[in-house]
C-alpha cells in the first residue's frame, strides 16, 4: 500500500479545492510569506469542473454588466496572455464567434455588443455573411451574421490548472490530495480549523475555493448563505483530423441557461462540441445520457451541418456550479473573519480564475499582513513534449534522457519520458486520469486501448505500488481484479 | 540519414510475411521496424488455436503461427530492429523512427511496406451513455492483461459486440475463472467467425444476444453493472421497455477494428473510406509510388492466413517494384463495390497484359442465403461463383485468373457484387 500521511498541521492559510480557482489562488498566495496548504478531496487536482468544460478564454460580453462574473472575466482575460508565458500553458488567440442564424437575431448581436462594451470588453464588431464565411467556410450556410469577439481565446484547462499548482507547490505551498473535508470551525483564539480525510490542519485563515461544493463549506461557518444549482453539461470531442475545420470558438445566442452550444476548437486540435444545460440534484453526477448526447449534437449541427460522427473521440459531461445568488461570491465572509470565499464561480471560472486568484490571496495577505515572497519563482516550465519538438530537439531530448524515444501513447505521441515526469513532478499524477490529464497519454483516437497496460506498469513502478493498486481516479477505481499466478515479493517491485 | 532498399514498417504477421516473401524475391537490403519488444505483433497475445489451417494446414496458437516466420526471417538473416517506432514516413519515402538502442534514426527508402495493423474501436467512440468509470476495456486490452501480464481485470463479465477478440475473450475469461454473463450485439448477425461463436460461447452456455446494445453504464467509481436493451433492427434505437440489468464489474469492447493509417496519412496515400485502409492497385502499390499495403492496416482480415498472404504479395511485389520491373503498363480501371459488397480490396487494377492472377477480397455487407458473388465488366461476366451462406464475419477471397481478366475490354470498371437470392 501507498502511506497515506495523516497530517496536523498549523499553516497560515488553507486553500479548500484544487481546481482552477484554487490552484491559481495558491499560486497567488506562494507571492507572500504565508504558510498554505490546499486541500483536495479528489485523488488529483483539476477533478471537478475544472477538468470537464469548454476550455474557452472568454472575452467578458455574456455577463451582466455591473456583476462579478463581468468583472472578473474581463479582469483575468487581460491576464491570461501573461499567466500562461509564465506558465508555459497553451494558449491561442483563435477569437469567438457568437453566430445568429435568423436576421431577427441581430439585434441580439447588438445588444450583447452593448454589453461587452459596458463590461470594457475591448475589438467587438458585428460582421456579416461575407466576413463570417471569409473567416470561417465550413460553418453552416444558414449562419447569417456574427459578434466577432477578437479577445476571445483557448487554453488547455487541466495544463493550466495543473500548472498553476506545480508553480505554488514549487513556490512552498503544499497540496494534500483525497483531502475531502469535513468540518470548518473557528475557535476562541480566532484560528480556524478544517478536518479533513487526511488529517486536521489550524490556519489563521481559510479560502473556499471548493467549486461544487463551495456552498457546503461556506454555509458551514457564516449565516450568509448560498446554494449551488448544479448545472450539467455534456459534449462530444470531435478527432484531430478535423482541426482546420474551424478556427474561431462558435457561440450560437445565448439562452436563459447559459452561453449555448458552441463549436470549438481545442488547443491540442480536437473539435469541442457542447455543453447542453441540464439543472440535476447529485452534484457529482457526471454521467451522460442519451437525451443530453442527442441534444449536443442537435444544436451543434446547426453551426456545423455535418458533424462527423463516425471520427468522435469521446463524450463526456461536467457539472457548473451554478449559484442561486447568480453570481460569483468573492471575497470574506461578514460574519467569519478571515474565512475567504470564491464561491459559485462556473463559466466564465476559468477565465476568471487568475484575477480571482490574485484578488484572493491580495485580500488574504493583507488581511494577515503578510510581506511579499521575495523567493518568489512566477515560471513554470511544461514537460517538454515530444510531439511539438523538431528532428534536433528529438535527437537532444533523447541524448539526454532515452526514455524520450520510448513512445507509449500512439496516437497522441507521448514518451516513457514525459510520463514518469508527469508523475515524478511536484503534485504530480498518481492515477492513470491523472497522467492523462497531464501529459494527454490515452486522450487520443483509441482511448487508452494500447497504453494502458504500460501505463500501469509506469505507475506502479514509479509509485512502488502493485498494478492491482493503480486507479483511474483514485477511490475504488481500480482497473485490475488479480493476479492469475503467484507473486513474490521480488515480483511487486520488478513490476 | 541511412538508405536502404526496403522497410517494412511492423512486425506483426503482415510485416514479417512481407519480408520473408521480399527476401524470397531477391531483396537483399531490407529493414523491419517493429514497435514492440519483440516481433509477433498482436499473435503473441493470441494464445488460443485456430491459426494457420489455410497455410500449414494444421492448428496453431497465434504464438507459434507466428514463430513459423519468425523462424525464417532469423534463417534469411533479415534485419530488424524492435522497440522502434516509426514517427513519421513521408511521401519521397524517408522513414524516421525512434528507439532507445539508437536514438533517433533517418532512412531513405527505395521502397515501403506499411504493415502497422489495426486498433479497436473504443468507447467514446461509441457514445454510450453513463458513467466515466474503470472496468472498460477493449477486448485486446483485456486479452493483453490476461495473456502477457497475468492479471484478471474482473470477475463479473458483459462483452458487447461480437467481433473475433470478443468472443475469443469469453472463452478466455471463463477459462480464468471469470464469470461471463453475456455477449451482447447490435446487428441480428456477429461480425465475427461461426466457429468462434460455437467454441467461445455455444460450449460454456454465453447468451448472446442479437439485435441489443448496451444503454446504460453505471458505477461512479468501479463498473457496478450495465443495462442492456433490445433495439429496433432498422433504426438500432433501443426499444423502451427491454431494458434488463447486468451486474458485472467488467465491459469488454469488441465493436470494430480499425486500420491503424496514421502514418499512411503522412505519407500521402489516398485511403479508402471503405476499408480506412489505403486505396491500392493488384499489387498492392498505394496511390504513393513504392509504398505498399497489406494485412489489417489495408483492411480487416478475419483470418491470419489471408493476412500472411496478401502480405507475402505485398513483398514480392516491393522486391519486383525495386527490381524497376514495371509489371503493368496499361490503363487502371476501379474495381467497386456492388450490392452486398462492403471494401472489395484492390480498389484498382491495371488492364491489359495481366499474366498473373489478381486476388480480390470484401465483406458481405450482411447476411445471404443460397447467394452468387458476381464479377463483371460492362455486361460480361468474368467471374462467379454460388456461396450457401456469407456473412460479414467471414471474407470472400476470390481469385480472377489471367484469361478472365483478358475479357475485361475496354469496359470502365470492373463490379464486384453479390446477387442473393
Amino acid at each position: 500500500m501507498q502511506k497515506r500521511l495523516v497530517y496536523n498541521l498549523m499553516v497560515d492559510v488553507i486553500v479548500i479545492g484544487g481546481g482552477a480557482v484554487g490552484c491559481a489562488t495558491a499560486r497567488n498566495l506562494s507571492r507572500f510569506r504565508l504558510k498554505t496548504v490546499l486541500l483536495e478531496k479528489a485523488s488529483d487536482i483539476c477533478e471537478g469542473q475544472s477538468k470537464a468544460n469548454t476550455a474557452i478564454v472568454h472575452g467578458g460580453y455574456d455577463a451582466k454588466p455591473g456583476t462579478q462574473k463581468a468583472k472578473y472575466n474581463v479582469l483575468g482575460n487581460r491576464m491570461f496572455q501573461k499567466v500562461c508565458s509564465e506558465l508555459d500553458v497553451p494558449l491561442k488567440w483563435n477569437t469567438s464567434l457568437v453566430v445568429t442564424f435568423s436576421e431577427d437575431g441581430i439585434e441580439k448581436l447588438e445588444q450583447l455588443r452593448e454589453q461587452g462594451r459596458q463590461n470594457g470588453v475591448p475589438k467587438l464588431s458585428i460582421i456579416g455573411r461575407d466576413e463570417l464565411f471569409r473567416r470561417e467556410p465550413n460553418l453552416s450556410r444558414e449562419a447569417c451574421a456574427a459578434l466577432l469577439v477578437e479577445t476571445g481565446g483557448i487554453v488547455c484547462p487541466y495544463e493550466f490548472t495543473i500548472a498553476n499548482a506545480e508553480n505554488a507547490a514549487e513556490n512552498g505551498v503544499r497540496f494534500c490530495r483525497n483531502a475531502e473535508v469535513r468540518k470548518v470551525s473557528r475557535d476562541e483564539t480566532g484560528f480556524w480549523t478544517v478536518e479533513s480525510a487526511a488529517g486536521t490542519f489550524t490556519a489563521r485563515a481559510v479560502v473556499n475555493c471548493a467549486g461544487l461544493y463551495s456552498d457546503r463549506i461556506n454555509n458551514m461557518v457564516s449565516e450568509e448563505k448560498f446554494h449551488i444549482l448544479p448545472r450539467r453539461g455534456e459534449y462530444y470531442i470531435i478527432d484531430k483530423r478535423y482541426a482546420d475545420t474551424f478556427h474561431a470558438s462558435i457561440f450560437q445566442l445565448p439562452t436563459k441557461m447559459g452561453k449555448g452550444i458552441l463549436v470549438t476548437p481545442t488547443v491540442d486540435g480536437t473539435i469541442l462540441i457542447g455543453p447542453t444545460a441540464e439543472d440535476i440534484d447529485d452534484r457529482d453526477d457526471t454521467r451522460t445520457t442519451p437525451a443530453g448526447l442527442a441534444k449536443s449534437l442537435k444544436f451543434g449541427s446547426r453551426t456545423w451541418e455535418h458533424i462527423p460522427l463516425r471520427d468522435v473521440i469521446t463524450t463526456f459531461s461536467g457539472i457548473r456550479a451554478h449559484c442561486d445568488k447568480n453570481d460569483f461570491i468573492l471575497g470574506e465572509a461578514p460574519d467569519a473573519p478571515l474565512f475567504f470565499n470564491a464561491g459559485g464561480v462556473e463559466s466564465p471560472g476559468l477565465t476568471s480564475s487568475p484575477a480571482i486568484g490574485e484578488f484572493l490571496a491580495g485580500l488574504v495577505a493583507d488581511r494577515l499582513h503578510a510581506e511579499p515572497n521575495p523567493n518568489f519563482q512566477p515560471v513554470r516550465h511544461a514537460i517538454p513534449k515530444f510531439r511539438e519538438m523538431d528532428a534536433a530537439q528529438r535527437e537532444k531530448a533523447i541524448a539526454s534522457n532515452p526514455d524520450y524515444a520510448k513512445v507509449v501513447c500512439r496516437c497522441e505521441t507521448v514518451t516513457e519520458a514525459e510520463i514518469r515526469e508527469a508523475i515524478r513532478r511536484p503534485v504530480g499524477a498518481r492515477t492513470i486520469d491523472g497522467i492523462k490529464r497531464r501529459t494527454r497519454a490515452g486522450m487520443g483516437r483509441c482511448q487508452a486501448g494500447f497504453c494502458t497496460p504500460r501505463t500501469v506498469q509506469i505507475l506502479s513502478e514509479e509509485l512502488h505500488i502493485s498494478p492491482l493498486e493503480v486507479t483511474k481516479f483514485g477511490g475504488n477505481s481500480k482497473l485490475l481484479q488479480s493476479y492469475l499466478f503467484t507473486k513474490g515479493e521480488d515480483d511487486h517491485a520488478q513490476r | 540519414m541511412r538508405s536502404v532498399d526496403l522497410i517494412i514498417i511492423g512486425g506483426g504477421p503482415a510485416g514479417l510475411a512481407a519480408a520473408i516473401s521480399a527476401y524470397e524475391s531477391g531483396c537483399r537490403d531490407l529493414l523491419i521496424l517493429e514497435r514492440e519488444e519483440t516481433l509477433g505483433g498482436i499473435l503473441k497475445q493470441c494464445i488460443h488455436n485456430g491459426f494457420g489451417l489455410h497455410t500449414f494446414h494444421e492448428e496453431l496458437t497465434g504464438p507459434e503461427y507466428a514463430q513459423r516466420y519468425i523462424d525464417k526471417v532469423l534463417q534469411y538473416q533479415i534485419p530488424y530492429q524492435c522497440d522502434t517506432m516509426v514517427i513519421e514516413v513521408t511521401p519521397d519515402r524517408r522513414v524516421t523512427a525512434v528507439s532507445r538502442a539508437n536514438g533517433l534514426q533517418q532512412f531513405q527508402a527505395k521502397a515501403v511496406i506499411l504493415a502497422m495493423g489495426c486498433r479497436e474501436r473504443p468507447r467514446g467512440a461509441l457514445a454510450i451513455p453513463g458513467w466515466r468509470c474503470s472496468g472498460i476495456y477493449t477486448a485486446g486490452t483485456a486479452q493483453r492483461f490476461v495473456n502477457l501480464e497475468g492479471i484478471l481485470p474482473g470477475k463479473r463479465v458483459v462483452i458487447l459486440g461480437s467481433g473475433d477478440i470478443g468472443l475469443i475473450m469469453a472463452r478466455r475469461m471463463t477459462f480464468v475463472g471469470a464469470k461471463v454473463l453475456a455477449c451482447v450485439e447490435l446487428m441480428p448477425y456477429s461480425s465475427g467467425l461461426k466457429r468462434n461463436i460455437v467454441q467461445c460461447l455455444d460450449d460454456y452456455n454465453i447468451p448472446l444476444l442479437f439485435n441489443h446494445t448496451v444503454v446504460d453504464i453505471k458505477g461512479r467509481e468501479r463498473l457496478e453493472g450495465v443495462t442492456v436493451a433490445e433495439v429496433d433492427p432498422k433504426t438500432h434505437r433501443p426499444i423502451a421497455g427491454t431494458e434488463r440489468d447486468y451486474d458485472c464489474d467488467t465491459l469488454l469492447l469488441s465493436v470494430g477494428l480499425i486500420p491503424e493509417n496514421e502514418l499512411s496519412r503522412m505519407a500521402g496515400v489516398r485511403l479508402s473510406p471503405a476499408t480506412k485502409g489505403a486505396v491500392v492497385d493488384e499489387n498492392l502499390e498505394t496511390s504513393v509510388p513504392g509504398v505498399f499495403s497489406c494485412g489489417n492496416v489495408l483492411h480487416v482480415h478475419d483470418l491470419v492466413d489471408y493476412v500472411s498472404e496478401e502480405a507475402g504479395q505485398a513483398g514480392k511485389n516491393a522486391a519486383a517494384f525495386l527490381r524497376g520491373e514495371q509489371k503493368e503498363t496499361g490503363r487502371t480501371i476501379p474495381v467497386v463495390d456492388g450490392f452486398g459488397v462492403s471494401g472489395a480490396v484492390p480498389q484498382k487494377i491495371h488492364v491489359g497484359g495481366a499474366d498473373e492472377a489478381v486476388n480480390v477480397m470484401f465483406r458481405p455487407r450482411g447476411v445471404y442465403r443460397n447467394a452468387k458473388i458476381v464479377v463483371s465488366a460492362g455486361d460480361r461476366e468474368l467471374y462467379s461463383r454460388k456461396a450457401r451462406i456469407l456473412t460479414p464475419g467471414e471474407m470472400v477471397n476470390l481469385k480472377l485468373r489471367p484469361e478472365q481478366l483478358r475479357r475485361i475490354g475496354e469496359a470502365a470498371e470492373l463490379a464486384v457484387k453479390v446477387e442473393a437470392s
